[in-house]
């Protein structure tokens, strides 16, 4: 296959396309819009339905019923728009109507700016909806990413029949990297419990409303077996050098590729540091943090927000290791310069046994 | 009874789907509909067919908010009963009728 | 009376089809509806019933059931059925019939739901002119939840919220959906009924048959408002219930058919057949066989690479273009690469910038806060970025005068006044090019060839293609000739 150079938000809409989206509705909002914008242009082409709606209130309502006549549907947005979808997206986890939703985050809170920060992490993987819910959330670190885990999200939204989020920053929004795409699109299937205005459909029902109070504690233990289930069988992270490493670096998305950077030349001065990039935070790979206890002094979790991964880190971790944050915001992208000399402070501050030379010239 | 005499039309009230709204009552323009005495078991005192007058107008089950509740039967042109148009059992209409 | 009496006659009006004939859905007492005795919407139901059973589409019958005393309409009807949020079934209708467009999409709405939470959703569906059918029941105040105002309550009209009676200077006036909606040029039909009184009663029947038969006949928006009792909120009986609709409401709400469209309308056009699935790759431009021959991937990198570069100019000064250039001929040469623009608050000012990343091995980062090439097409770029520049590493600046508080000992320079030297090629806007032709150089990292086909991929245009060559081939001249290694600084 051949790779070409596109920007993450552009090959979002193409993966969609191939794995049998053929609905989207959106609401422009910086730095998202290309991605409404190819949904614009080439849903139509392929026989989809694009609209931009009123609002994203609108928007995430329209997925909802998109979703619920059994039409692989989308949406895009960032922060503030993301507020405004949470309406729907609870909804939809209620009545369990898959559908998918990038959220390329800008900075907040309120209007913030459209800087990229990674912020929505709260809103999004905690549900910013009411009710007893989760999204499943997936986080590319690259234009390929966006790619495969936007079709990992179709896969992920029908096999759980509930919202998933592919959560990007700006940035992993507005690069261009290679990439490649499958050569064979998925045929839209209708799932058979969908409303479509057929003979067999007409005895379904899509609804989030269950009166009576046992009833009600049933549905939610039945979401609440798919998030187990999502927990067993879902849940990924990239492990990097994390083999041998005393200090680990934590962070998703863009960040995640700084700290790769960062675990390269740390290492090239002899600390041994690893890093773990969760790739779903909901379901959260809590084992891959578990599998690094024994050999690890401590966590270093970097993020552009005020630390919300950190909070889950540290559940993971059970208090087992100390863990640290470093984190920026307003669209300011930890360098790696600051990281590397935390990384260093906390090799001091740790006891972390540096590599001897022969050790680090075998890495060369 | 003489077929010449009869009624044009007939309604039923179903007394377990009747909550006695009344609406039917003030809607008949023959005037042939009443609440009972009764209360049925939800404690509704229901609507019912006084048992002669009924024209077949219709208007009482356009009027009745409650989807199932009156059924209204018109007579059919002269024929004989066992005639081929839609009928009805008697056994739902007798004591719906006299409800 | 006999059986043979009972037996002449033959059942004109009974329990539509279009309903369940016990409804299994409610836990108790499923032979009849939830609603108050008295109440419009078991009537308005029933004449919906009543059309669907006429039109024979209970099977292609979509019900979007609202949040209101009518979220349970799913009990009722025997169709198929999706109940939405508050005040969104219009949205929600819209997607549905806009995804399945041989249904027949219903959406049954209370005053609250859509006139109030809903107002932006029905507003917006009706001046789409989404083929549905919207039945909006108006009683004037939010029943469900206990008899609190709605923006349709009356002048004067007491609630659990406005105990007092609404007021127009506390809570404004009555809203008139029906005359608001007939504002808009996309409807198609728009009527206001009432459950007052039999005539009304019968009309209402006829306006919500039309609403369904429009939509059964393929055409547009049909929108119909039912001025409809609420006994128990009201504390009226169901009878003086009706009185107060006819006698009072409707002065407020005037029954009437505000558009009619319909006589000349013709249906809408049906989606097109989809393409066939195998033809979607190249739809969308991700076929093997888009991407041309010549700039496969095919070329082996001229030397070990690994190029941060940044690049910074003004808006307009073409910063991005030449990044994407340099990234887009260094897939073409087999080498890792991203390209990302300036993002954020850099973007401030009409300045511009963007990172490029050129590597044999997988990137990791890509943003480049230190950069082994500088391009600064202004001076302001250069003050911003000169600092970060790794040692040993490369300044390329657009002027020949260099800011004496800029020069560094340990970097490399190539200072030239490239937008002059583009505008006697043909066209200053080319200095991009030229600065780009001299990075080439420098880096001596890709064959031309590459350099080549990512300028034909992004430069359409033959005419600034052709330039584009010339520039670039003049930096690469002017690198030759002019480099000077600026440890000049002492």
């Amino acid at each position: 296959m051949r790779k070409q150079l596109m920007k993450g938000n552009e090959a979002i809409v193409r993966s969609a396309i191939l794995a049998g989206c053929r609905a989207f509705y959106g609401y422009p909002i910086t730095p998202a819009s290309e991605i409404t914008e190819a949904a614009a242009e080439f849903l139509p082409r392929v026989g989809g339905v694009f609209l931009q709606a009123e609002s994203e209130v609108a928007a995430i309502n329209m997925l909802y019923g998109a979703s619920s006549a059994g039409v692989r549907a989308m949406t895009a947005s960032s922060g503030p728009g993301i507020s405004l979808m949470q309406e729907g997206i609870s909804y939809m986890a209620g009545a369990e109507l898959p559908c998918v939703i990038a959220d390329i985050t800008r900075g907040g809170p309120g209007l913030g700016n459209i800087a990229a920060e990674q912020s929505d992490y709260h809103q999004v993987v905690k549900g910013g909806g009411n009710g007893s819910y989760h999204t499943l959330v997936l986080a590319p670190s690259s234009a390929q990413e966006m790619a495969d885990l936007t079709a990992l999200a179709f896969e992920l939204a029908d096999r759980y029949r509930n919202p998933v989020v592919v959560l990007a920053d700006g940035f992993v929004g507005q690069m261009m990297e290679p990439v490649e795409f499958p050569q064979r699109a998925t045929a839209p299937q209708t799932p058979a419990w969908a409303v479509t205005g057929t003979a067999e459909s007409r005895g379904n029902l899509i609804t989030s409303l269950h009166m009576g109070s046992d009833e009600l504690e049933a549905h939610i233990q039945h979401l609440e077996s798919k998030y187990r289930r999502a927990e067993r069988e879902e849940a990924r992270a990239e492990d990097w050098r994390t083999g041998d490493a005393e200090i680990v670096l934590v962070g998703y998305g863009i960040v995640g590729r700084i700290l790769k950077a960062v675990t390269a030349e740390a290492r090239a001065e002899g600390i041994p540091v690893g890093l773990l990039r969760p790739i779903t935070l909901y379901p959260f790979p809590t084992r891959n943090f578990q599998r690094l206890v024994p050999r690890a002094r401590v966590f270093l979790v970097v993020e552009m927000s005020n630390g919300q991964l950190v909070e889950d880190v540290r559940l993971a971790l059970n208090g087992a290791r100390p863990v640290e944050f470093f984190g920026r915001m307003g669209g300011n992208v930890p360098s790696h310069g600051e990281v590397l000399a935390l990384v260093r402070r906390l090799a001091r501050q740790y006891g972390v046994v540096m590599e001897r030379e022969e050790e680090r010239m075998a890495h060369v | 009874m003489n077929a010449e005499k009869r009624d044009r039309g007939l309604l039923r009230v179903d007394g377990n789907e009747c909550k006695g709204c009344g609406l039917c009552v003030e809607a008949c323009p023959p005037k042939v509909i009443a609440m009972s005495e009764r209360l049925n078991h939800y404690g509704y005192r229901t609507a019912t067919y006084v048992g002669a007058g009924c024209t077949g107008c219709g208007i009482c089950f356009m009027v009745c908010p409650e989807p199932g509740a009156i059924t209204v039967l018109r007579a059919m042109a002269q024929r004989s009963a066992a005639g081929s148009g839609v009928t009805m059992g008697t056994e739902g209409a007798m004591p719906c009728a006299s409800n | 009376m006999s059986s043979e009496f009972i037996s002449e006659y033959e059942v004109i009006h009974a329990k539509p089809k279009a309903f369940y004939e016990t409804y299994a859905r409610k836990d108790e007492l499923q032979h009849q509806t939830h609603y108050c005795p008295g109440c419009g919407h078991g009537t308005i139901h029933k004449m919906l019933a009543q059309a669907m059973d006429e039109f024979g589409i209970k099977d292609r019958t979509i019900l979007i059931s609202p949040v209101g005393c009518s979220v349970f309409a799913y009990y009722y009807f025997d169709v198929g059925n999706v109940q939405a949020a508050h005040g969104r079934a219009s949205a929600v209708a819209t997607a549905v019939k806009r995804s399945r467009p041989e249904s027949i999409v219903i959406s049954y709405q209370g005053d609250g739901d859509l006139a109030a939470i809903g107002s932006a959703e029905i507003l917006h569906a009706a001046n789409r002119g989404e083929p549905i059918a919207v039945i909006f029941v108006n009683n004037a105040i939010y029943s469900m939840t206990g008899g609190q105002f709605a923006p349709t309550t009356l002048i004067g009209q007491k609630s659990t919220t406005t105990p007092g009676g609404r007021s127009a200077i506390h809570e404004g006036y009555p809203l008139h959906v029906s005359e608001l909606l007939a504002t808009l040029e996309a409807p198609m039909y728009i009527e206001r009924v009432g459950l007052g009184d039999n005539r009304q009663i019968a009309q209402a029947s006829r306006a919500i048959r039309r609403a369904v038969e429009n939509q059964v006949r393929g055409l547009g928006f049909s929108f119909i408002e039912v001025l409809s009792p609420c006994p128990t909120i009201w504390r009226l009986s169901p009878v003086e219930s009706q009185r107060w609709v006819r006698e009072v409401m409707e002065k407020t709400y005037p029954l009437a058919v505000f558009r009619d469209r319909t006589k000349d309308a013709q249906p809408r056009p049906m989606p097109q057949e989809p393409p066939a699935l195998d033809t979607i790759p190249q739809i969308i431009g991700v076929a093997n066989g888009d991407v041309p021959e010549d700039s496969a991937i095919r070329h082996e990198p001229v030397t070990d690479v690994d190029l941060h570069v940044r690049v910074a100019g003004f808006g307009g000064q073409g910063v991005l273009l030449l990044g994407e250039v340099l990234a887009e001929a260094g897939l073409d040469a087999g080498l890792e690469v991203s390209w990302l623009p300036s993002y954020g608050p850099e973007m401030r000012s009409g300045t511009s910038n963007c990172h490029v990343r050129l590597s044999r091995e997988p990137i990791d980062s890509p943003l480049v806060t230190a950069p082994n090439v500088l391009v600064a097409m202004n001076e302001p770029s250069l003050k911003k970025f000169d600092k970060s520049v790794q040692a040993r590493g490369w300044v390329i600046y657009n002027g020949d005068a260099f800011p004496p508080e800029c020069v560094r000992e340990d970097v490399h320079v190539l200072a030239l006044p490239f937008t002059q030297i583009a505008d006697a090629l043909g066209d200053a806007r080319a200095a991009n090019m030229v600065m780009l032709g001299a990075l080439l150089e420098i880096a001596d990292a890709l064959p031309q060839t590459s350099v080549d086909a990512a300028l034909r991929r992004l430069v359409k245009n033959p005419r600034f293609f052709e330039l584009d060559e010339r520039a670039l081939a003049r930096g690469r001249e002017l690198y030759r000739e002019s480099v000077r290694e600026v440890c000049h600084a002492g």
